[in-house]
């Protein structure tokens, strides 16, 4: 009996994707780099930052939204850098006008420069006026199963813990509480920061987590576009896994090959 | 002195472009400041005094003294 393999898309807000990796922009070498890695990836959804344009100086110079065509990637503009709702909530309106409607954001509230850590009263505050406003809001947030729940009560579209500190690489540090937003999550949940190499991600989606967001984990390899493959795969191997669900496990052994018909027997 | 102090005023008008004080010798609409800058045809979005004012009021927006205007564009992030 042949069995299927066939994966329902990632359902986003409405929106479906093939891809359950979703990557970054940021910290890679030029635009070239950024973009056959995010093709190595085969993401389809691709984050950026909003920030105030360089003036007088070199108008011409190229522009991310050229290297990354809005017309081939689902674009997830994110509020980096914001340390309040009001921010966050202008940053957000901004990025709207800026691709002319679209209404997909990742919403990050940052608590402080040192952690990065999601600052969660003002993240609640900003997925609410967002969500009011007809953003569709994929949130960043903490590992904590009861403020993810808050947030999706908000109307937020997604929920996204962190595995563990942006830009960090130290992968998943709490599967335990990680567990324990998918086992309540009624919206896809997403691991976003902290993946630092392939098993993370593979971790992750094993767990049944909907997708895994990064950045630094490729652009920082030393090789990006080859990590990016690998991240590819590693999604993939991951959620067949879970799909799959895996065997039991038991502390004794149990041999693969028969007892019966030993030539010893 | 007076008249001069007058003079000077009306002349010159002041915005906060993207945090920095700009001055004009007029008051510019929004879709005249972009050129001036170098930034027509560009991906970019504008907001003035922290509401954003659609690409397609450019042209209709005249810009005040004393306006905060920032312009900003797409940069890769995380």
């Amino acid at each position: 009996m042949t069995q299927s393999i066939q994966d329902a898309p990632l359902i986003v807000a409405g929106r479906r994707f093939a891809s359950r990796l979703l990557v970054g922009t940021g910290k890679y070498r030029d635009f070239e780099e950024t973009a056959a890695a995010i093709d190595a990836s085969a993401a389809d959804v691709v984050t950026f930052a909003v920030r105030r344009t360089n003036l007088g100086q070199n108008p011409d110079e190229p522009n991310l939204l050229d290297a990354i065509s809005p017309s081939r990637y689902t674009l997830l503009p994110n509020t980096a850098g914001c340390y309040t709702a009001k921010d966050a909530v202008r940053t957000c309106k901004l990025a709207r006008e800026l691709l002319d409607g679209h209404n997909l954001v990742k919403l990050e509230v940052l608590g402080d420069d040192k952690t990065l850590y999601p600052n969660v009263v003002e993240t609640l505050a900003a997925a609410e006026t967002l969500v009011n406003d007809g953003f569709d809001v994929m949130v960043y947030t903490s590992d904590d199963p009861i403020v993810a729940k808050e947030l999706e009560r908000r109307g937020c579209c997604a929920v996204m813990p962190l595995g563990s500190l942006i830009g960090s690489g130290n992968g998943l540090l709490n599967p335990a509480t990680l567990a324990l937003i998918l086992e309540h999550a009624e919206v896809p949940v997403l691991v976003d920061a902290g993946i630092g190499t392939a098993s993370d991600a593979a971790l992750a989606m094993e767990m049944g987590c909907d997708g895994v967001l990064m950045n630094s984990a490729i652009a920082h390899a030393r090789h990006p576009v080859m990590m990016a493959h690998a991240m590819r795969k590693a999604v993939e191997a991951g959620r067949e896994a879970f799909l799959a669900e895996r065997m039991p496990r038991r502390q004794s052994a149990s041999p693969s090959s028969p007892f019966a018909g030993r030539i010893n027997g | 002195m007076r008249l001069l102090e007058i003079c000077f005023r009306e002349a010159a008008m002041q915005i906060q472009l993207n945090g920095e004080p700009s001055h004009f010798d007029d008051e510019p609409t929004l879709a005249q400041l972009v050129d001036s800058l170098g930034l027509s045809g560009r991906r970019i979005a504008i907001e003035v005094n922290e509401e954003i004012v659609p690409r397609s009021l450019h042209a209709q927006t005249r810009l005040r003294d004393g306006d905060s205007v920032e312009i900003v564009h797409a940069i890769g992030g995380g």
